[in-house]
């Protein structure tokens, strides 16, 4: 089986992010990043899968040169190979934008099965897998819970709300997104990280993939978030803060 | 000019979401000059669409195959494609439920065009929406413009709208039977279920503390747990906890797990992602201690502690335990 596992770079989860001077995204001049959480358990899904039936993962990534770092990360974890795409401007894509990259680059590899993230951390849309399905003519499910692979078909459990679930079976190939927790992430060994200089990643360009087209949406302006709420925030030694806490529930609040 | 709110139904029931978003399809047809249409999908449903049809819209369609009795991504996709080719909306609203998540992408991408997701508010600039979104899981908010001609698509938050504001009134009804074919829906669904075993019900705890990423490793839950006995309350957790195994995915608050409104909940280092807040933001005092300032938590907490977690969660479980002497 051969599956294309799609991962993103987003700014490491405890950044302290800034609009930048344009306003209309962060100053990225000071952030580490990371694989996107939700994509590195999609990667882990695509190793098992290969373990387990054989084939082949390819690791598909499209942003900056920063994101080498990450592409041999996953290459590190087990990834045959990648494809990077690399563009600067990706953060100003809409998610169609770069769905269409990605599926553009898939289309190249022809995979039996597509896994990605069921959202990215950063911009959050939750639909670069579904769009890239539709692009591909493929059947998609979305926040998956597990796999079971067939002789030409798969069967996912499908997280619904409130703690149900159901399972679905769709013929091959297909696209899922996939939910964090599905599996238990693995770490890089020496040995991996050894292997990973050797393998290869592809560089290609949004040229090479039909180009950009027309935004279908922008981002105008990005903020904190303005407080509507009125917190009332104890700071100081731990000590005072718990004490004036512990008042404040038992006399303002009485909850104790 | 058109405006289409998608209602949910599971079942025969009506998802509550379904009546925020008509609400708020309602506010934003008055600053576009639009009028309001809703549409409901699925087999038998009738009778919701003539309850549908007690608010305020020009129509509400019944959109109804044999082949939508069950959802699928395929099916649904292929009936609001046709739908949205009869009517011609401008704007198409969803509640943004799993259901849409795994739908609604689809059917924008169907029109070369994008889903603007997860929308916390709107308004409207020279009759044109735009839309305010989270972005960083909270941490900050964008402001999303729809770019080119219609027809334009956004999913709305749970809660963002009030459906309190809907007003009544009363719609037509229209059946539409879109042109289905069971070769073109691929997704074979089977019945939905439940994990057996669900043993704790924190919906009916009266005090909840609970934990996330800031503790750490598995080992130093201990330190919420000796707070959650001091409290006499019960110990939860947000999704990333329960996915890496610390504690039983049974205990988990947020969208994919329970929804809680105790007396107290005591968020010991959890950023507030939407997914945990819409399980928890009901409760009556929320409490946060995290060491971010910046963290999404302390806009829903009514007290803050900003601090190291493993130096504040002792301290107050010894004010509390001495505030009983």
């Amino acid at each position: 089986m051969k599956i294309l596992a799609a991962i993103k770079q987003v700014p490491a989860r405890d950044s302290h992010l800034r609009a930048d001077a344009t306003g209309r995204w962060i100053d990225e001049s000071e952030l580490h990043f990371e694989i996107n959480e939700p994509d590195a358990y999609a990667l882990e899904e695509a190793l098992q899968l290969r373990e387990k039936h054989g084939g082949e993962v390819v690791a598909l990534c499209a942003g900056p040169a920063r994101c080498r770092q990450s592409i041999r990360e996953a290459l590190a974890k087990g990834a045959d190979r990648a494809i990077h795409i690399e563009e600067d401007r990706v953060a100003a894509l809409d998610a169609l934008g770069v769905a269409k990259l990605l599926a553009a680059a898939a289309k190249t590899e022809n995979p039996d099965l597509i896994l990605t993230g069921l959202q990215s951390d950063d911009m959050g849309y939750g639909q670069t897998g579904v769009i890239m399905a539709e692009l591909l003519g493929l059947p998609h499910s979305t926040i998956i819970m597990s796999v079971e692979a067939g002789a030409g078909s798969i069967r996912v459990k499908r997280e619904l709300e409130e703690g149900w679930f159901q399972h679905i079976e769709m013929p091959l190939p297909a696209a899922l997104t996939i939910q964090s927790g599905i599996n238990k992430l693995r770490y890089a060994t020496l040995m991996g990280i050894k292997k990973a200089r050797t393998k290869e990643i592809k560089q290609m360009a949004p040229a090479d993939l039909g180009g950009l087209g027309a935004a279908a949406a922008s981002i105008e302006r990005v903020e904190t978030p303005r407080k509507t709420k009125r917190t009332q925030i104890f700071e100081g030694d731990a000590k005072s803060a718990a004490a004036r806490l512990v008042e404040k529930l038992r006399f303002e609040a009485r909850v104790l | 000019m058109k405006i289409l709110a998608v209602l949910e139904q599971q079942s025969g029931a009506w998802r509550r979401m379904s009546w925020e978003t008509l609400a708020a399809a309602q506010e934003m047809a008055v600053a576009m000059g639009a009028e309001v249409e809703a549409a409901v999908a699925g087999w038998g449903i009738a009778n919701l669409a003539a309850e549908a049809a007690t608010k305020q819209a020009s129509r509400v369609w019944a959109v109804e195959h044999a082949l939508l009795k069950d959802y699928t991504a395929d099916g649904y996709t292929a009936a609001f494609e046709a739908l949205l080719g009869r009517i011609q909306p401008e704007l198409t609203l969803l509640p943004h439920t799993y259901q849409t998540r795994d739908f609604a992408p689809k059917l924008a991408t169907r029109f070369e065009r994008v889903l603007i997701s997860d929308a916390i508010a709107a308004r409207v600039e020279n009759g044109a929406p735009v839309f305010t979104r989270q972005l960083f899981q909270g941490k900050m908010t964008a402001e999303v413009r729809p770019r080119g001609a219609g027809p334009h698509f956004a999913s709305l938050q749970a809660g963002a709208w009030r459906a309190e504001a809907l007003k009544p009134g009363a719609a037509r009804v229209e059946t539409f039977e879109p042109p289905l074919q069971a070769s073109e829906i691929r997704q074979k669904p089977e019945a939905p279920f439940r994990e057996s075993g669900r043993v704790v019900d924190l919906s009916a705890a009266s005090k909840i503390v609970s934990v996330g990423r800031g503790i750490g490793e598995k080992e130093r839950i201990g330190i919420a747990e000796e707070l959650a006995r001091a409290l006499g309350a019960e110990l939860a957790a947000s999704r990333p906890i329960c996915d890496a195994g610390w504690l039983p995915m049974e205990r988990q608050v947020g969208s994919s797990g329970q929804t809680v409104s105790p007396q107290l909940y005591v968020a010991v280092g959890i950023s507030g992602a939407i997914q945990h807040l819409v399980g928890m933001k009901g409760s009556k005092t929320i409490v946060a201690i995290n060491k971010d300032k910046d963290a999404p938590i302390f806009e829903a907490a009514d007290y803050g502690i900003v601090g190291d977690l493993f130096e504040v969660v002792p301290a107050l479980v010894e004010e509390i335990v001495k505030s009983r002497c």
